[in-house]
This record gives structure tokens, C-alpha cells and sequence, in this order.
């Protein structure tokens, strides 16, 4: 008998279940985000009116809602890597641009962090380098973070790559990175080793150097 | 690369800077907007309506009317806009088209009027959105058809210079086209007709003998039916070998149900002219007669409708087998249960399963012979149930048929889905392309040698020294990509730094990894030894030779610990690489070309007569940067080898 009513009380539970899970989808399409005005973006950021005009039009085509979930995000970027899986590394980045933590990112998140890499000072483009890579915020960079972001990196080229990918070609990276950057070979990266390490490095300079006029 | 994401590219370009700490080569130089503007409001009148987008918009799809140089001719001074004196209507889909990157068919356009659109504005149709596809596409097969019915009218030409043998198969297949086919036509069909009424009289009863018995005429008048069912076969069997010897693929036509049917029709007479009034195979001898029947089959050579009838079976295969899945279900359910019911009452006609099948079946089809009724009660009830099913289970698949053979019957489809078939896989093939363009498009710019050497290790003096050489190649990059396809193409490139490796072709990729496969020369220099993909088709001993020279001109006073893996590919076939402005690269081109590689790889010593330098030379041209990262050709050139030399 208890078997009886445990069943139909299951199936009832069920039934409430999907009726939620209807509502919550109904929610989150009727949500849509506006971000604050114009001019207190500009205050916030290094971005002028007209660019932050630019920024929010192709940020609103590619996500109407005004938020983007990671998703959208990782279509979006891996339609600029066709040859290869850009999802992982896609995924990094968006963790590092999702600032609160909430699974999306809206246009002020966005446009904070482009301001930061174009916009911003070396320190602050390091520094933003370092969150990257940091994928557990504990403050250092071990080598199994730095592997994975290796590894994602070596997913977007995709498999047609000459030299043909052989061996474990991310590890050997990862080891001249820790060569670099480890300077009291303790097996992690600070924060400060790693500005440092970088601000030593002139050809590293100089290609941070290179996006400065993307915008 | 899609519209939308056009406005994402600064995002990704600036989130490479994830990479910088990473990588171990110096990044190339980013390109420029050498004519940076302000993004304007451009406005486009087309017949008097006023359309306005932004020029990003438009410049989203380059190889459009709209997004290239060639809407500049429609440009009107006077009033600053540009004029297109097109159907305002039809326009506004495909400016929509700009916008959201999806191309709509508006259904109450007319199909031939909206083509002309898109072509006149340089749109393949096959990128038109799935959810207006399928209405497109239905369109189009309708207009071609009716255009086509215009046209067979005009078709009997007859194209001159025809066989004999491709005029008979044209005598046979188009009736109407010459007298003789005509007359050979009509023959064929009479003696049809005799031949199946001949069948059908010899077994009429036709007068009585004496001995009060019925014989069949067959049986009276043998001999007058066997001289009939002669000529009949003389005539079919001459008509086969026609064909035969006229076919264009003999195999094929044997293949066919026609002639089949053909065979079929007159093989049982020559059977029974071979065998003898043996009384064993008598029997069966009877039977083949049977099949002369089929003889009337070959009367849809002759009717269009019976041919679409049987196409119409066909096709309908599914739903018939559907139909008689499911009655093959009931009947043996009602038969069983019939039986069981049955099985009580005294001198049952229900003796088995299987005899109760009969009555399940005429019972369902709602026949009724009575031969066997059900007399229990049970029986009854379950006898009714039965009947009532059977109409349902019955009436529910033939309309699907009877649908299915009106829509057939009316279109006539069948050459049109063999038409079909080739046009869907050519539609997929186009889309691919397109869609595949994004990703070889870099490869190809690489091959063209546009990426190359804008390495940020550049000598200082050769920035200074070429300002008008870079501006050069920034307009003839201009030229060929438009700017967001060069930064997308910067973009690859950096990571293709960061990670030290190359993107190549799928096919080159096969080649390269073979030939490091079989990487076993002896190397000159061990320090060659142990590079990665350091062959080249047949010459790696020579060009390993070179390499090291090569090297020397690689070595500038910046790199101090770079690790620069470049590999220099020279194109063996027709095309030279574009832009080579460097000298020795030149040079080597210039050889490069002089070589015959279509007849083998073998590459000529010319290339090692490249001065080969001592190990420090600074005669290496100045303004010889690193030597680009022109990718192997993604163009399939089956004749052509590719060199790879590379250095340390």
C-alpha cells in the first residue's frame, strides 16, 4: 500500500516539476537587462560616448536580452575559431569577464573588462591576466591551471596544424611558462612574479602593446 | 563570418591579450584602418524609398553589391545617397538581410521577380534562411515545370547528327516523333491486345462435342490459337531485340522492369516449344501459361497513367506496408481469439488458427461470405467486435494512399525528384563552400602571402626605410581582404604564434604528417635533426643543405631567445606568390617557378643556388624580414609538390 501511494506521490512530484521548470523558462525569456545610462558608464570606464555607442549596439544584435549567458558566449566566440574547439578557452574568458559570479554577463561586466585590456595600464592588463588564468581565484597560478588554459588554447587550432601536434606539446609550454615566471621555483605563480616576470619580458610588452587601437 | 559577430571582433581581438603571457614568439603587427572613420549613416534610395543603415552594416557581407566597391557606381553626387532604381519591396528583405544576417522569402513576392533581386545585388539564393526555404524551393520547382510544359512543345527538333542506333531508341521512346515510330506503335499495341484477348478466349467454353461436354476453344481450335500466339510472340520477340541492340546501355535497359516484363511475357512460349508432351512437367508447363498474362503489363509503355499508377505504388510503399502490417496484427489477434471462442461448439468450421484467418479476413473487409459464422455467443460478440475493427483499421491508411497518388498524379514527379535530389546535394555543396570560406579564407590569405612577416621584431630601420613599401602593401592588402577579414586573419595569426604551430588544410596536414613519417635522411647538420616536419617531397637532403644558410638571414639582432620555427614554402606550380616585395624572396620565387614540378616533385638544384651566406652575414637583406608563413596552397593542385624548408 505504501508503495502504492509512494508512487503516486512521485509521480505528482514529477508533475509539479515540469510545470516549474516551464515558469522558470518563461522567467528567464521575459528578463531583459538594461544597462545604467550612458554617461556613468563613460565615468566608469576609459571609453568615449560615441565608443561606447558602437560597443552597445553590437552587444545588444548579438544578445537581445541584454545578457550573456555562456552559451551565447562561447557560439559567438568560437565563430571566430573555426578551426578548432574554442569552448574551453571560451569558458576562461568568461568566467574572467563574469566579475559577480552569476553565470552571465551583462553589457556594464562587458564593457569593464574591455576597458581594462584596451584601455587600461600595464599593471591593470597583468593584472587582468593573472584572474584569467587563476581559474579557482586562489590568488596563484599552479601548474594544473596553467595547463588547462594551455590545453585550451592548443584545442583552437584544431587538429590540421603544421607542425602536426605530437607529443604533449601544452605540458613543454606549460614548463617554459613556469621557467619564465616562477622565480622562486616554488611551483606557483604570484601575482607579483608574474608582473614581474612580464614587465621584464619586452617582446610581451610590446604585443600588449599591439591592441591598443582595436576599438 | 556571420553579421552579428562582425561587432564582436574588437571583444575577441582584445581578449587575446589572455594569450600574450604565453607565448613564446613575438606577435605580428595588427593592421591598421588606414582610413579610419567615424561609422556613418549612409543612405540608400532605391526607386524613391528612403532606406538607412549604418555603413557597418552593409560592409558585414564583402562580396555583395552592397558591401563592396561596386555600389560606389550607384552613388548620386548631387543628393549624397545612393540610387537604385529596384523594387523598393523586395529590398527591404534582403537590407533585413544586412541586418540580421538571415534572408527571408516574403511568400507574396513573385518567385522569378525576388531571383532577379538577388541577383542583381549579388546574393546566392541558397543562403535564404531554413524557415523560408522549404517555400522557396517549392516555388521555384513550380515555375521551372510550368516554364518547362511551355518549352517541351519546342522540344521534337530532332539535334542532327544522330545515330542510327540513337534514332531507333528516340523512334522507341518518343512514339510521336517520326511516322515509323508511330506505325511501330500502334502494332505493338494491337497485337497487345490480340495476344491478351487471345488468352483470355481459349479458355472460353465454345461449343459442345457430342459427348455433352464443354471443351474450351483453346482446347476446339488448337491451332488456329497456336498460329496467333506465334505471330503475337514473333512480333514481341523481334520488338525486344530491337531495343535491345538500341539501348544506349544495354546493361541497363536489361535491367529495367520494362523489359523485363517483356521477357516474361514471351518466355513461357518458347519454353513450350523446347519441352516435350511430357507428362511430369505438363503441369507445370500449365502454369508457365500463366504468365502470359502479363503481357498486358506492356500495355504501360503505351498509357503515362499506368506508369504513374505503378510509380505511385511505389512510393507508397511505407504507407501499403504500413496497412498491411496492421492487418496482419489484427487478423491473427481475432483469429486466435475466434478459434479459442469457438472451440466449445460442435462442428466448427474453426478448426485451426489458420483456417480461422479466412474468416477474419473476410470479416474485416467487411466481405461477409458466411461460409463460416461464428455460432457461440462468444464467438458472435467477438465476431462483431472484429467486423468494426476492420473498418476502422482499414479506412485509416488509404486516404494516406489515396493522397499520396492525387499529389503524384497531379505533379507527375518523377523526373522532377531526380532532378531534385541533384539540386539539394548542390545546394548543401554551395553552403558548405560559404560556410567553409570563412575558414579557408585564411588559409588562402596566407598562401597569398598577405599575412607575412609583420613581425613585431622588425629592424627599426626597416620601418623607417619603407614607409611607402608598407603603404603599398597595406592598399594591395586592402585590395583583396576588407578590414575586419585582416583582423580576423591577425587574430588566427596571433594564436598561431602563441602556440608555435600552423593552421594548414586538411589534405596538407595528411601530406605533412606522412612525410614526417619517413623523416630519415641522414641530416647534414645534427642541429637539423631533431626539427619537426623539416621535409620536403623528394629534395630535404638539398634543401637541408640550404637550411642553414637560410637560417643565417633569419637571425636579427633582436631575436635573442626566440625559438623561431618559420617555415618557408615555396608553391611549385602555376601561381607565383602574390606580393613578395622582399628580395629574396623574389629571387626565390623566380627560380621556384622556373622548376617543372607538375611532372615529379623533384625540385632542381636551383634552389640551392641561392647565395648561400656565411653564418653571420648581415647581407641578408636588410629589409628581408623573417621569411613569411605563406601556408601551403588549399587549393587542390594534384600536379603541384610543396617545398617546405624550414629553419631554426
Amino acid at each position: 500500500m505504501g508503495m502504492v501511494l509512494g508512487t503516486f506521490s512521485m509521480h505528482t512530484k514529477q508533475v509539479t516539476y515540469r510545470t516549474d521548470k516551464v515558469d522558470d523558462e518563461l522567467e528567464m525569456t521575459m528578463v531583459s537587462h538594461r544597462p545604467e545610462g550612458l554617461e556613468q558608464l563613460e565615468a566608469q570606464t576609459n571609453f568615449t560616448k560615441q565608443e561606447l555607442q558602437v560597443l552597445y549596439r553590437g552587444f545588444k544584435n548579438e544578445c537581445p536580452s541584454g545578457v550573456v549567458n555562456e552559451e551565447t558566449f562561447k557560439h559567438i566566440y568560437a565563430q571566430f575559431f573555426p578551426h578548432g574547439d574554442a569552448s574551453t578557452y571560451a569558458h576562461y574568458l568568461f568566467n574572467a569577464f563574469d566579475t559577480r559570479n552569476n553565470g552571465s554577463i551583462k553589457f556594464e561586466d562587458f564593457v569593464m573588462g574591455l576597458s581594462t585590456l584596451l584601455r587600461g595600464t600595464v599593471r591593470d592588463k597583468l593584472e587582468w591576466t593573472f584572474h584569467l588564468y587563476d581559474i579557482n581565484r586562489d590568488g596563484f597560478i599552479n601548474r594544473e591551471e596553467m595547463t588547462e588554459i594551455v590545453r585550451a588554447i592548443y584545442d583552437m587550432m584544431g587538429k590540421y596544424t603544421y607542425p602536426a601536434l605530437k607529443g604533449d606539446v601544452p605540458k613543454q609550454h606549460v614548463d617554459t611558462f613556469f621557467e619564465k615566471m616562477d622565480k622562486n621555483k616554488d611551483g606557483v605563480v604570484t601575482l607579483e612574479e608574474f608582473v614581474i616576470a612580464c614587465q621584464e619580458d619586452e617582446n610581451m610588452m610590446r604585443s600588449m602593446q599591439l591592441f591598443e587601437n582595436v576599438m | 563570418m556571420a553579421a552579428g559577430v562582425a561587432a564582436w571582433l574588437p571583444f575577441a581581438r582584445a581578449a587575446a591579450i589572455g594569450w600574450m603571457p604565453v607565448a613564446n614568439l613575438p606577435m605580428p603587427v595588427a593592421p591598421t584602418n588606414k582610413n579610419k572613420r567615424q561609422d556613418e549613416l549612409i543612405i540608400l534610395n532605391v526607386s524613391g524609398r528612403r532606406f538607412q543603415t549604418w555603413r557597418n552594416t552593409l560592409d558585414r557581407y564583402p562580396d555583395t553589391l552592397l558591401g563592396s566597391s561596386e555600389k560606389e557606381f550607384f552613388f548620386n553626387e548631387e543628393t549624397r545617397e545612393y540610387f537604385f532604381d529596384r523594387d523598393p519591396d523586395s529590398f527591404r528583405s534582403i537590407l533585413n538581410f544586412y541586418r540580421t544576417g538571415k534572408l527571408h522569402y516574403p511568400r507574396y513576392e513573385c518567385i522569378s521577380a525576388y531571383d532577379e533581386e538577388l541577383a542583381f545585388f549579388g546574393i546566392i539564393p541558397e543562403i535564404i534562411s531554413d524557415c523560408c526555404y522549404e517555400e522557396y524551393k517549392d516555388r521555384k520547382r513550380e515555375n521551372t515545370e510550368r516554364l518547362m510544359d511551355d518549352l517541351e512543345d519546342n522540344k521534337d527538333n530532332k539535334p542532327p547528327n544522330m545515330t542510327f542506333r540513337e534514332t531507333m531508341w528516340r523512334a522507341f521512346e518518343n512514339p510521336h516523333t517520326s511516322t515509323m515510330a508511330l506505325v511501330f506503335y500502334y502494332v505493338t499495341g494491337f497485337f497487345i491486345a490480340i495476344s491478351v484477348i487471345t488468352n483470355v478466349v481459349e479458355t472460353v467454353p465454345c461449343g459442345t462435342t457430342p459427348n455433352q461436354r464443354d471443351i474450351p476453344c483453346g482446347e476446339r481450335y488448337t491451332e488456329a490459337f497456336f498460329c496467333m500466339d506465334t505471330a503475337c510472340v514473333m512480333i514481341f520477340t523481334v520488338e525486344y531485340l530491337m531495343r535491345l541492340f538500341a539501348a544506349p546501355s544495354r546493361y541497363r535497359f536489361m535491367r529495367s522492369v520494362m523489359s523485363i516484363i517483356d521477357v516474361v511475357a514471351i518466355l513461357p512460349y518458347y519454353i513450350g516449344l523446347v519441352m516435350t508432351n511430357n507428362e511430369d512437367v505438363s503441369g507445370a508447363f500449365v502454369t508457365l501459361r500463366v504468365f502470359r498474362v502479363f503481357r498486358i503489363f506492356k500495355f504501360s509503355r503505351h498509357s503515362q497513367g499506368l506508369r504513374i499508377l505503378g510509380y505511385t505504388l511505389k512510393s507508397c510503399a511505407s504507407e501499403l506496408g504500413f496497412l498491411l502490417f496492421s492487418l496482419t496484427m489484427a487478423i491473427i489477434i481475432f483469429a486466435t481469439v475466434m478459434f479459442y471462442a469457438e472451440k466449445g461448439s460442435s462442428s466448427s468450421k474453426f478448426t485451426s488458427i489458420p483456417a480461422s484467418f479466412w474468416y477474419t479476413i473476410v470479416t474485416m473487409t467487411t466481405l461477409g461470405y458466411g461460409d463460416m459464422v461464428p455460432k457461440t455467443i462468444a464467438g458472435k460478440i467477438f465476431g462483431s467486435i472484429c467486423s468494426l475493427s476492420g473498418v476502422l483499421v482499414i479506412a485509416l491508411p488509404v486516404p494516406v494512399i489515396v493522397s499520396n497518388f492525387s499529389r503524384i498524379y497531379h505533379q507527375n514527379q518523377r523526373a522532377d525528384k531526380r532532378r531534385a535530389q541533384k539540386v539539394q546535394k548542390a545546394r548543401l555543396a554551395r553552403m558548405r563552400i560559404s560556410k567553409a570560406g570563412s575558414s579557408t579564407a585564411f588559409l588562402h590569405s596566407k598562401r597569398n602571402g598577405l599575412n607575412q612577416s609583420l613581425e613585431l621584431t622588425l629592424p627599426y630601420y626597416k620601418m623607417k626605410l619603407s614607409p611607402q613599401g608598407s603603404l603599398e602593401e597595406d592598399q594591395q592588402l586592402k585590395k583583396t581582404t576588407s578590414l575586419l577579414e585582416s583582423q580576423h586573419h591577425h587574430l588566427l595569426h596571433c594564436l598561431e604564434k602563441t602556440t608555435n604551430h600552423e593552421f594548414v588544410d586538411e589534405r596538407l596536414y595528411e601530406q605533412g604528417y606522412l612525410q614526417t613519417a619517413l623523416q630519415n635522411f641522414p641530416s647534414q647538420s645534427p642541429s637539423l635533426s631533431s626539427e619537426e616536419g623539416v621535409t620536403g617531397t623528394c629534395c630535404s637532403r638539398r634543401t637541408k643543405k640550404n637550411i642553414q644558410a637560410l637560417n643565417a638571414t633569419h637571425t636579427h639582432s633582436h631575436t635573442h631567445n626566440l625559438q623561431e620555427l618559420s617555415a618557408l614554402h615555396i608553391h611549385c606550380g602555376e601561381q607565383q606568390p602574390l606580393n613578395t616585395s622582399r628580395s629574396s624572396l623574389n629571387l626565390m620565387s623566380d627560380e621556384s617557378g622556373s622548376l617543372n614540378c607538375k611532372s615529379s616533385g623533384l625540385v632542381t638544384t636551383a634552389i640551392i643556388s641561392i647565395p648561400t651566406p656565411p653564418s653571420n652575414n648581415s647581407r641578408a637583406n636588410p629589409d628581408a624580414p623573417p621569411p613569411p608563413n605563406p601556408d601551403a596552397p588549399p587549393r587542390p593542385n594534384p600536379g603541384s609538390d610543396v617545398v617546405k624548408i624550414s629553419a631554426l
